[in-house]
């Protein structure tokens, strides 16, 4: 077992009287794929804002450590530095791409930062200093490697708004990974694919955690999803954890099937059945 | 103190005038979201059109009650005020609506821009005084050498605006029209699929607010005495900071918002600096929206992710 | 949705073109005769005991509404024979009109040909009128135009780019101005008098810091606000500004403004007529048109600059990010951009051209009053760069030559008083118009001249990104 990349502690987040997240605590380990479910309204969506910062809890401490030692305490920073300098990425539940941008547009707005010092914070960019001209050229070809792992090299030139549902959602994750995150948030990537699709995604899922080493934490509705790429699963309802475990562990917890199913507990074993489990 | 209470009723007295300007503001950017840059001067155009029948009435026609003749006056001028703004809205914004973002907002400046200069060049670039009316005061209190006075026409400006202010009330919450009205700010689209007549509603509310417009310019005839071609965008930034101020969207809001804005204009003035005044205004206007976007009564805008 | 419900478009049978356009001509002009009747039939008007009276101009009623029932009338029966169900609105269909290839024309062929035409035109203008009329077309059309092209490119960073609504641009303008305008008048008199001379050379920086650093403090404010409540701030920091210049006569001499600012220099040789002047200098026959030529060429440099530096900003990370702010700042902030800087970067690069704007401005006049930075200005400068379509510095050129170009050629059009009589001006009609033509090219295409907008970057081919897809920013 290795050690937790992220570690939520007393998460709580309120809303006036609403109490989204109450005293929410688990760990994403390095180099898993963490799954955070539950059903509609049970506060994931909240959980992933605070994580990246858009919210900012009402108590609680969200722990970022790195590979080399390195920690941060997400809570406090600013929702850019948390990609910045914590170098946690996501995406969103509605796509956000920037779509009057070209997908490659897309994913050099993603590397920024670097590009931001390569240029000399711009006064070396407008004087046309070849060092900047460098810097592009290997963010291209970065752009142009998450493109192919994406399938969508022969779309490159063409507007992010014009790509087909599929497509989007997979150049939101390239965009997310062009900043090179060491933990990857996912906002239900598998909303509205088809199962061909979703197939793709799962490959696209394990080959950025084996070859880049990135860990990520998955807010999924898809159960397919869910139980056969993730190592560790945390199922939340009405702000609290129910459940942690392994994949295994969760589905046979007859507290998250009654959760997700809405049944009384003495209805589960028959649900259990309908359901093939 | 006794300044104190004359300042109060000046400023009651004005800040009538910003909320019903106001009202106009806050309708159309409740119901299609957009700062109808063009009201302020669709006020300005009222108080001409005011003008002109009041001329024709009291010189041509020799009307002897100059109470009646100011009721004619304010009937005609809401009716030409609201045809102006119908035909506004059916011109400039319609053929936007669902357009790029900005382009109803240009559409406005521009036709803000026209009103003003059509003015000029149909009635001419100088001020326009008329002969005082209603200049009868009542003297309040007349302690310590400084009267607090009260006249006419303040008395017929706070009445009249509170029985429209009724009118209009009843209007939007008790009637199929305000329920329409209130639909389409909640949901234009679902409002179409229920039935609404969505480009019906839109344009009411475009009249609805030109009325209460003209009857602003009328009492600020009354009021002032000079009309010009360039009095609309000041007093339109002033009631649009009274909208914004109430809580954009919420028409009690509105009349709250005018109604300090006025008391505000006339306390720096008499307490502060004359020179200043729309400084304060503009000031407030950029503060309110900086730290208080939702206003005094209108609901806060939650950013969502 | 527009026209479904409209009661001229929607009707179940419909009955012979004519007859229909007959009858909403009919209903125009009775439209019309309500708009404008009270307007325009009547006048108020001082008499010569200085009493308001009214007059009447039955006569000038009745031709509008006739104009307005032919008008009508013609663009129905037009329009029924285009497309007899009555489709897209208005807007849509004119647009049918406009040619194809022309946005290909615009943006090939069209930069190199105006960069000639922009150097040429003074020589052209002096050969044509022989000097003596020159000053007037150099100055008016050519300077004119261009500090406007400027003011539009440099707001275009703020609007096009960054996508945050900016009506008060011409306070910067204000602050270049006044910057120059003070400095010049009361500063470099009084410690370095030698320095006279190169007063505008040294100036013109300083008011572009000055600018600049007025951009961050009044954007700094604003960040948090979207869309139109951004305009609303930034058109009452504009005034406040204005009204601040108005009020604080020990700064800035309020109403009366500042006059006797000192002209530009040619790098150190003044345009007078004594011996170290420049036509001496030169070799030259005095002439007050070398100034205007210089000033001309001056302004050229100081909006190529604009347009260079801002295109090239676009192609950098920096430029990037603003149009990626314009399409999804959560997204933005999602990617570790930090929009707070991304923004102000963008107020304050805006804002520097408006003040080198200014600058050149005050030194061109010679005299700047706060009168010069109504929020008129600011309207104009934002039509401009929505006209043009934001982002495009080609659209933004064609509008700013079309909308003050075009009003400024009715100064020109003395002849008309043979037709209306010597008491009419068509100058007067300017902001009339003016007004009309952003109503009338917002509805024909609402997102201006050249929507397009091209990608920064390309792996294979450069194509342009059509503006279904471009977002105009929340800001």
């Amino acid at each position: 077992m290795s050690e937790a990349i992220l570690t939520v502690e007393h998460l709580t987040m309120r809303f006036g009287g609403l109490l989204a997240v109450n005293d929410l605590s688990f760990e994403a380990r390095r180099g898993d794929i963490t799954a955070v479910i539950g059903p509609n309204g049970a506060g994931k969506t909240t959980v992933f804002n605070c994580i990246t910062g858009f919210y900012k809890p009402t108590q609680g401490r969200i722990t970022m450590r790195h590979a080399d030692g390195r920690t941060h305490l997400l809570e406090r920073l600013a929702d850019f530095r948390i990609a910045q300098e914590a170098k946690v990425a996501r995406t969103f539940q509605n796509i956000r791409l920037f779509s009057g941008m070209t997908v490659l547009e897309n994913l050099l707005v993603a590397q920024h930062n670097p590009l931001m010092s390569a240029s000399g914070w711009s006064i070396g960019g407008i004087l046309g200093l070849p060092a900047y001209g460098r810097a592009e050229r290997r963010a291209i070809e970065k752009a142009a490697y998450w493109l192919d792992k994406c399938g969508l090299t022969d779309r490159a030139d063409d507007p992010a708004g014009d790509l087909p549902y599929g497509p989007q959602r997979a150049l939101e994750i390239a965009r997310a990974m062009c900043t090179e995150p060491e933990l990857l948030c996912l906002d239900e990537p598998a909303a509205g694919l088809n199962p061909r699709e979703s197939l793709v995604l799962n490959d696209l899922l394990r080959f950025i955690r084996k070859e880049h080493g990135t860990s990520l934490l998955l807010i999924e509705h898809d159960m397919s999803v869910v139980m056969e790429i993730s190592d560790h699963v945390v199922v939340l309802d009405y702000g609290i954890k129910i459940s942690d475990g392994t994949p295994p562990e969760v589905r046979e917890d007859p507290k998250v099937i009654a959760a997700y199913l809405g049944v009384d507990d003495s209805e589960v074993e028959k649900v259990e059945a309908e359901v093939g489990l | 103190m006794e300044v104190f209470f004359q300042q109060l009723i000046n400023g009651v007295t004005l800040g009538s005038i910003y909320g019903l300007i106001a009202i106009g503001y806050t309708m159309v950017f409740g119901i299609i979201g957009m700062v109808n840059f063009s009201h302020g001067d669709v006020f300005m155009v009222s108080t001409f059109i005011a003008l002109i029948a009041l001329m024709i009435l009291t010189t041509w026609i020799g009307v002897g009650s100059i109470l009646i003749a100011l009721l004619i006056v304010l009937i005609v001028a809401m009716i030409f005020t609201s045809l102006v703004s119908w035909t506004i809205e059916r011109v400039a914004y319609r053929p936007l609506r669902g357009s790029f973002r900005l382009a109803p907002l240009i559409s406005a400046i521009g036709m803000s821009i026209v009103l003003s200069n059509f003015v000029q060049v149909s009635q001419g670039p100088r001020n326009k005084a008329i002969d005082p009316i209603l200049n009868h005061v009542f003297v309040l209190s007349a302690a310590g050498g400084y009267q607090v006075t009260l006249s006419y026409k303040q008395i017929l400006i706070v009445v009249v605006t509170a029985i429209l202010l009724a009118i209009f009330w009843w209007v939007v919450a008790k009637t199929p029209l305000g329920r329409a009205q209130r639909a389409c700010e909640q949901d234009r689209k679902m409002a179409a699929l229920l039935g609404v007549d969505v480009d019906r509603t839109i344009s009411i509310t475009f009249v609805m607010g030109a009325a209460l417009a003209a009857v602003a310019g009328t009492l600020y005839l009354v009021y002032y005495g000079v009309v010009n071609f360039h009095d609309g965008f000041t007093p339109g930034v002033k009631a649009f900071t009274a909208a914004v101020l109430g809580g954009i969207g919420s028409l009690p809001g509105a009349v709250l918002g005018g109604l300090l804005i006025g008391l505000i204009e006339v306390f720096w003035s008499a307490y502060f600096s004359v020179e200043y005044k729309d400084v304060a205004a503009f000031s407030i206007l950029a503060i309110v929206l900086i730290f208080m976007p939702q206003g005094i009564l209108g609901r806060p805008d939650v950013e969502k992710v | 949705m527009t026209s479904a419900t409209d009661p001229n478009f929607a009707r179940p049978a419909p009955p012979t073109p004519v007859a229909r356009a007959a009858r909403e001509a009919l209903f125009a002009a009775i439209i019309a005769l309500g708009v404008f009747g009270p307007l325009l039939a009547f006048r108020t008007t001082q008499d010569m005991q200085n009493r308001l009276i009214v007059e009447t101009r039955y006569g000038l009623i009745a031709i509008v509404v006739l104009l307005v029932f032919a008008g009508r009338f013609l663009l129905s029966l037009w329009f029924t024979r285009e497309r007899p169900e009555a489709g897209p609105a208005l807007g849509a269909r004119l647009s049918g009109l406009m040619p194809q290839g022309l946005r290909d024309i615009v943006r090939t062929g069209l930069p190199p040909a105006a960069l000639v035409a922009l150097f040429v035109y003074p020589m052209m203008i002096l050969s044509l009128t022989g000097g003596s009329g020159a000053l007037k077309w150099i100055d008016n059309f050519g300077i004119q135009i261009l500090i406007y092209v400027m003011l539009a490119w440099g707001l275009n960073i703020v609007v096009g780019l960054a996508g945050l609504l900016d009506l008060g641009y011409v306070a910067f303008y204000a602050v270049g101005a006044y910057a120059y305008a003070l400095i010049a008048t009361k500063v470099i008199p009084a410690t370095f008098p030698g320095l006279g001379v190169w007063a505008f050379w040294i100036c013109l920086p300083v008011a572009g810091i000055l600018a600049a650093f007025w951009g961050v403090l009044l954007g700094f404010p604003v960040l948090r606000l979207r869309g139109d409540y951004l305009a609303i701030v930034t058109l009452a920091f504009g005034e406040i500004i204005r009204l601040v210049l108005i009020n604080w006569t020990a700064f800035s001499n309020g109403y009366e403004g500042i006059s006797t600012i000192p002209r530009p220099s040619f790098f150190g040789v003044p345009f007078n007529a004594s011996d170290t002047g420049f036509a001496a200098t030169f070799g030259l026959e005095f002439s007050p048109v070398y100034r205007t030529i210089f000033l001309y060429y001056v302004i050229v440099c100081l909006a190529l600059i604009t347009a260079w530096v801002s295109n090239r900003l676009r192609k950098l990370p920096v430029g990037r990010a603003w149009e990626a702010l314009r399409e999804d700042e959560i997204a933005c902030r999602s990617l570790g951009i930090n929009t707070v800087n991304t923004k102000l970067t963008a107020f304050a690069i805006g804002a520097m051209f408006g003040g080198f704007a200014g600058s050149f401005f005050a030194a061109r006049q010679g005299f700047i009053s706060p009168e010069s930075f109504t929020f008129m200005e600011s309207a104009v400068i934002l039509a401009i760069v929505v006209l043009g379509g934001m982002g495009s510095l080609i659209g933004t050129a064609i509008a700013a030559v079309a909308m003050i170009g075009g009003t400024e050629l009715l100064r020109e059009l003395d002849w008309l008083k043979a037709i209306f009589g010597r008491d009419f001006d068509p100058a007067q009609y300017r902001m009339l118009i003016f007004g009309l033509a952003m109503v009338a090219i917002m509805v024909w295409k609402p997102r201006g001249f050249v929507s397009t907008r091209m990608p920064t970057a390309f792996l294979r081919s450069r194509r342009a990104v059509s503006a279904d897809h471009v977002k105009e920013g929340h800001g």
